[in-house]
């Protein structure tokens, strides 16, 4: 039993880990209607902005407690990112805006490759260690462990969802993000800036972005400039899973595919009788999306084109 | 008319004489490698004229279309190797590649066929990645595939009892392994663009063009969408199995690795950038983006010969300049370079039916 | 404006060929007859850092080469390292073989990885060059039957069955789990390891898997868990390794760590930081330390190009066998000095180098090495078998 609780712990906190990067995708997707393939590649970004500042921070032995270093890398990763993100969206997205539906996506992969290679010029190509200056607290859950950096995780996929939904559903600016979505035309005559709306969207996310690279470096102790590709990647599957461009999806999504693994990983080998083992954690996880997208084709709360953000 | 038509042979007759000559041309001038390099690019024309069926004609967004290609490769790999002895002659190995892939391509095509767009290309990562994970894994409990260590020594295509793995003299001329295959895989790829050509203009291929343009209202004009979408699948993946099979052969040493979702994402770049739907333009992308990611290697002699010495490692930059070479060709031509000329407008208008009305399904090629 | 977009665009693709071209032929013109050698490792992508470190090695050796001065056959030559990037891909590791052949190498250090080394030794094979591998440790490259073809790095089994015998014998561990990330090299590692621990007398009590991609390993720790072992054997690199042996720890699990050359690293303990203490890894040959020359090696290095990531000292020594084969047959002509390649008996930083009949090191040494006070300390060297 208590290893089932741990199981399932383990798939929320990583749920959450994809959830937090699933939240940008999903803001931007919602507005545009793009993938934003480079998405990943701000969150690597968002990583080593704030692991460079907390380690020279430690260096020079600044006495301060380990939160509130790691809050200080975050605070300058987060204008970075979204430097980034007002860039890309400037630069590749925004003269694509009427070209066909594909052309923005094959920039995204050009921005990828660059963003990488511009981190790897910068960052070199080894992988980065995160400092161990964060409180490595362990709690006891039915038997199963879960640490202080992993709560920290999962409250703020969830903080961050509410605030952005309560945010998209209230505010002036989630108004009118709501409305570009609809018909960037029509908002534009209510007299919303488009532009203005879409550029603030790319922002949002990528401030998100940091606040993922932050979390997901934090908690596995890392950063490398290829680690955004495959966390991208997840992110992108669990905003599709939750139904792509609904926050609440993305976050859905994000733990359920986590959940899934997890369980995949750990109990595939004992249902198969040994002949699957925690290889095929991956197949099983894409198994179930394919279920899931064959019953509900637009994801699992991704039905309503109105609720877009 | 009968002008134009001479004009029209000319350049046929000029076009093959020049690709006849081209592998011995380039490896003169540029060495031997670059006609591994063309043999190459030969195989990214007919994954791409295959993907180009499912995403171009059809327009159903696939992103695990490489998943074809390694069920050709593997196919070749393991009845052709001494993996299981088993020694099959390519006759009959390609045909049989590309037959198992349009299978896998109807068994991925049929969960998926109510989805779209997004959807579809998660689904479809989806599949391309679990069949490299199967094989990558399959060798145990029984082993199927040798998993990660890959099939080695594959047996070189030989055809009438001409090994193209060896340097062969054939009218009196020096044919080297990669000249050998470069005349292969030209004359396959002169087939694949003759049946690209052909499907387009039938009746298929405007049913292809209708599904495309309007679902339901291709449905209602009396089109079997299910045959007709997973005939899409079947095409384009038929074309992949046989260029896996010919990459098989031609490399002799296949593994799981080769067949990553990043080579599914540069095959649909080589489509978009060329020009979806458009057979030159598909062409063009191909080679291209085969071609520029090893031209960008000799950014190194470039410095050497301008300023005297290397300043910037070439492995540092040869990614970011192909990262940068493809956001400027899309914005500069974000319809493609070869652009197919009603293309333009109808891609764009993915949810959009105003403008999907401006452009009919019946102007599509006359 | 079209035409002349893309005319553009082929005009500048070929102006870069051409140049391209050009820039090859020069480049001789330093003292003496120039002798090509190439390098090949991945310098772009995820391993990207061990490449480039397999490069500086083999540079320093060519360097250092160089500033002696190399007569071979009363001639003065200068080495002249040609670096290219297989980005670890198999149809790129060929097409760059091919591009060395063309450019007339005499001699290849490379691939790093297997899935690379192997279809990229075809090509040499047939050109005729010596290949040496500082790194590729699967058993099929030099099972080909290619005279081509050889390592200076033990192979997975010599190194699998070091690490099972000593599971089991030396540290008396009978339950163990087994990781790999399902790369030819973690796979193979792992295979070898599980066959010598078992023949040992151990249960293997959980066989898991991750990918050498992955961060996240709780799902198969904690499945191994619940089997408490007494160590788990980890096939792959150090940055999954890293943290791994985090998660372990995190998880409360109670099991010494066991791996190889992938593991034993300096960016593994910066990775696993206070939790990498006590564990175990190999590495081929003996410790730099212990071999004369090793030190000035490492000092040398480190000036340069700062910490060694991993296989840049067999890189070095692979450079030196090939030269010193070179100087042996008096020649620099392939056909010539392979013979004498083949009858190598060379004194290395990483240990004596001599080659068996398919091109692996005979009875190379594998040393053990645990984590103590935050640094790699050698426990005891073992002879392969």
């Amino acid at each position: 039993m208590d290893i089932f609780v741990q199981q399932i712990i383990n798939g929320l906190v990583l749920g959450s880990v994809y959830a937090l990067v699933a939240l940008g995708y999903t803001m931007v997707y919602g507005i545009l209607e793009l993938i934003n393939f480079a998405h990943g590649e701000v969150t690597m970004i968002g990583a080593m902005v704030s692991l460079t500042v907390i380690s020279a921070l430690v260096g020079v032995g600044v006495d301060l407690p380990g939160v509130v270093i790691v809050l200080l890398g975050l605070l300058a990763a987060i204008p970075v990112c979204m430097g980034v993100g007002f860039t890309i969206e400037r630069l590749a997205y925004r003269p694509l805006r009427n070209a066909p539906r594909l052309a923005p996506l094959i920039t995204a992969i050009g921005v990828s490759i660059v963003l990488q290679n511009i981190a790897m010029l910068i960052w070199g190509r080894q992988y980065i260690s995160f400092p161990p200056i964060l409180p490595q607290g362990r709690h006891q859950i039915l038997g199963a462990t879960i640490t202080d950096v992993q709560i920290a995780i999962l409250v703020a996929s969830v903080v961050l969802m509410l605030g952005l939904t309560l945010m998209v559903k209230k505010s002036r600016l989630g108004r009118a993000m709501r409305a570009t979505a609809q018909s960037p035309q029509i908002a534009g005559l209510m007299g919303v800036n488009a532009n203005t709306v879409i550029s603030l969207t790319f922002i949002l996310g990528s401030a998100l972005a940091a606040v993922a690279g932050v979390m997901v470096s934090a908690y596995y102790g890392l950063a490398h400039y290829y680690m955004g590709f495959l966390l991208g990647l997840k992110a992108f599957s669990a905003a599709v899973l939750g139904g792509i461009g609904n926050l609440a999806g993305a976050v859905l999504g994000g733990l359920l595919l986590g959940v899934i693994e997890s369980l995949g990983a750990g109990y595939i080998g004992g249902l198969t009788g040994g002949v699957l083992g925690s290889n095929y954690q991956d197949v099983f996880a894409f198994f179930i999306l394919i279920l899931v997208l064959m019953f509900r084709p637009s994801g699992l709360l991704g039905e309503r084109v109105g609720e877009r953000a | 008319m009968n002008q134009k038509s001479r004009h029209a042979w000319l350049v046929f007759v000029a076009l093959g004489i020049g690709l006849a000559l081209l592998p011995f041309l380039v490896d003169a001038g540029l060495g031997r490698s670059w006609v591994r390099i063309l043999d190459l690019a030969l195989l990214y024309v007919m994954l791409a004229l295959g993907l180009n069926i499912v995403v171009g004609y059809a327009g159903l967004l696939d992103l695990g279309y490489i998943a074809f290609y390694a069920v050709g490769a593997y196919c070749y790999a393991l009845l052709a190797s001494p993996m299981f002895g088993l020694h099959l002659p390519f006759w009959v190995l390609l045909p049989l590649g590309a037959l198992v892939a349009g299978l896998f391509g109807v068994l991925l095509g049929t969960p998926t066929l109510r989805l779209r767009g997004d959807y579809l290309a998660i689904v479809t990562l989806g599949f391309g990645e679990i069949i490299r994970i199967f094989l990558n894994n399959l060798n145990a409990p029984i082993n199927i595939t040798n998993g990660p260590q890959g099939v080695n020594q594959i047996d070189p295509i030989s055809i009438a009892g001409l090994s193209l793995g060896k340097t062969q003299v054939l009218f009196g001329v020096t044919f080297s392994s990669p000249h050998l295959y470069y005349y292969l895989f030209l004359i396959l790829t002169l087939v694949v663009i003759f049946v690209s050509m052909r499907l387009q203009d039938s009746r298929i291929g405007r049913a292809w063009a209708a599904i495309r343009e309007d679902e339901v209202a291709a449905e209602a004009m009396g089109i079997n969408v299910r045959n007709i979408k997973l005939l899409a699948f079947a095409m384009g993946a038929s074309f992949g199995g046989l260029a896996g099979g010919l990459f098989a052969g031609f490399q002799g040493f296949i593994s799981p690795e080769s067949f990553n979702l990043m080579e599914s994402i540069m095959i649909l770049c080589m489509i978009v950038l060329g020009g979806m739907g458009n057979i030159p333009g598909v062409i063009l992308g191909a080679v291209l983006l085969t071609v520029l990611p090893e031209a960008l290697r000799y950014i190194g002699d470039l410095q050497r010969a301008w300023l005297g010495h290397v300043v910037i490692d070439p492995s540092d930059l040869r990614m970011l300049l192909f990262g940068f070479a493809l956001i400027l060709m899309m914005l500069f031509r974000p319809a493609g370079l070869l652009p197919s000329r009603q293309r333009k407008r109808e891609l764009s208008a993915a949810g959009d039916i105003a403008e999907q009305e401006q452009a009919s399904v019946y102007d599509a090629r006359h | 404006m079209k035409i002349t977009f893309v005319n553009g665009l082929l005009a500048a693709v070929m102006a870069t060929l051409l140049l391209g071209a050009c820039g090859r032929q020069d480049g001789a013109a330093k003292d003496g007859e120039v002798i090509k050698i190439g390098s090949v490792s991945p310098l772009t992508g995820p391993q990207a850092h061990l490449g480039k470190d397999n490069e500086n090695g083999a540079r320093l050796a060519v360097d250092e080469i160089n500033a002696a001065g190399l007569v071979i056959g009363g001639k003065k030559m200068h080495i002249d390292l040609i670096s290219e990037d297989d980005q670890a891909d198999p149809k790129i590791a060929t097409t760059v073989a091919q591009k060395l052949v063309d450019n007339g190498v005499v001699g290849v250090i490379g691939h790093l990885n297997s899935g690379a080394t192997i279809p990229a030794s075809t090509i040499y094979h047939s050109a005729g060059i010596p290949q040496i591998s500082p790194s590729a440790t699967a058993i099929a490259y030099t099972a080909q039957g290619y005279n081509t073809a050889f390592r200076v790095m033990t192979n997975d089994e010599q190194q699998g069955h070091v690490l099972g015998q000593y599971a089991v014998t030396k540290l008396g561990d009978k339950k163990i789990a087994i990781i790999d990330d399902r790369t030819a090299y973690g796979q193979g590692l792992a295979d070898e390891f599980a066959k010598a621990a078992q023949a040992a007398g151990a249960d293997i009590v959980a066989r898991e898997y991750t990918t050498d991609r992955s961060t996240d390993f709780m799902a198969i720790l904690t499945s191994i868990k619940a089997k408490s072992p007494d160590l788990v054997f980890f096939g792959g690199m150090d940055p999954q390794a890293g943290p791994l042996t985090k998660q372990l720890k995190q998880l409360g699990i109670n099991a010494q760590v066991l791996g190889g050359d992938g593991m034993q690293t300096p960016e593994y303990i910066k990775l696993a930081g206070a939790d990498a203490e006590g564990e175990i890894a190999s590495n081929p040959g003996l410790t730099l330390d212990s071999m004369p020359g090793g030190k000035a090696f490492k000092d040398k290095f480190t000036a340069r190009f700062g910490q060694i990531q991993n296989y840049a000292p067999y890189a070095y020594d692979a450079v030196y066998v090939l030269v010193d084969a070179m100087k042996r047959a008096n020649s620099t002509d392939p056909a010539k000095y392979l013979p004498a390649l083949k009858t190598t008996d060379y004194q290395g930083v990483t240990g004596h180098i001599r080659f068996d009949q398919k091109g692996d090191v005979t009875g190379g040494a594998v040393t053990l090495y645990q984590v103590k006070n935050g640094a790699w300390q050698p426990l005891e060297t073992v002879q392969s078998k």
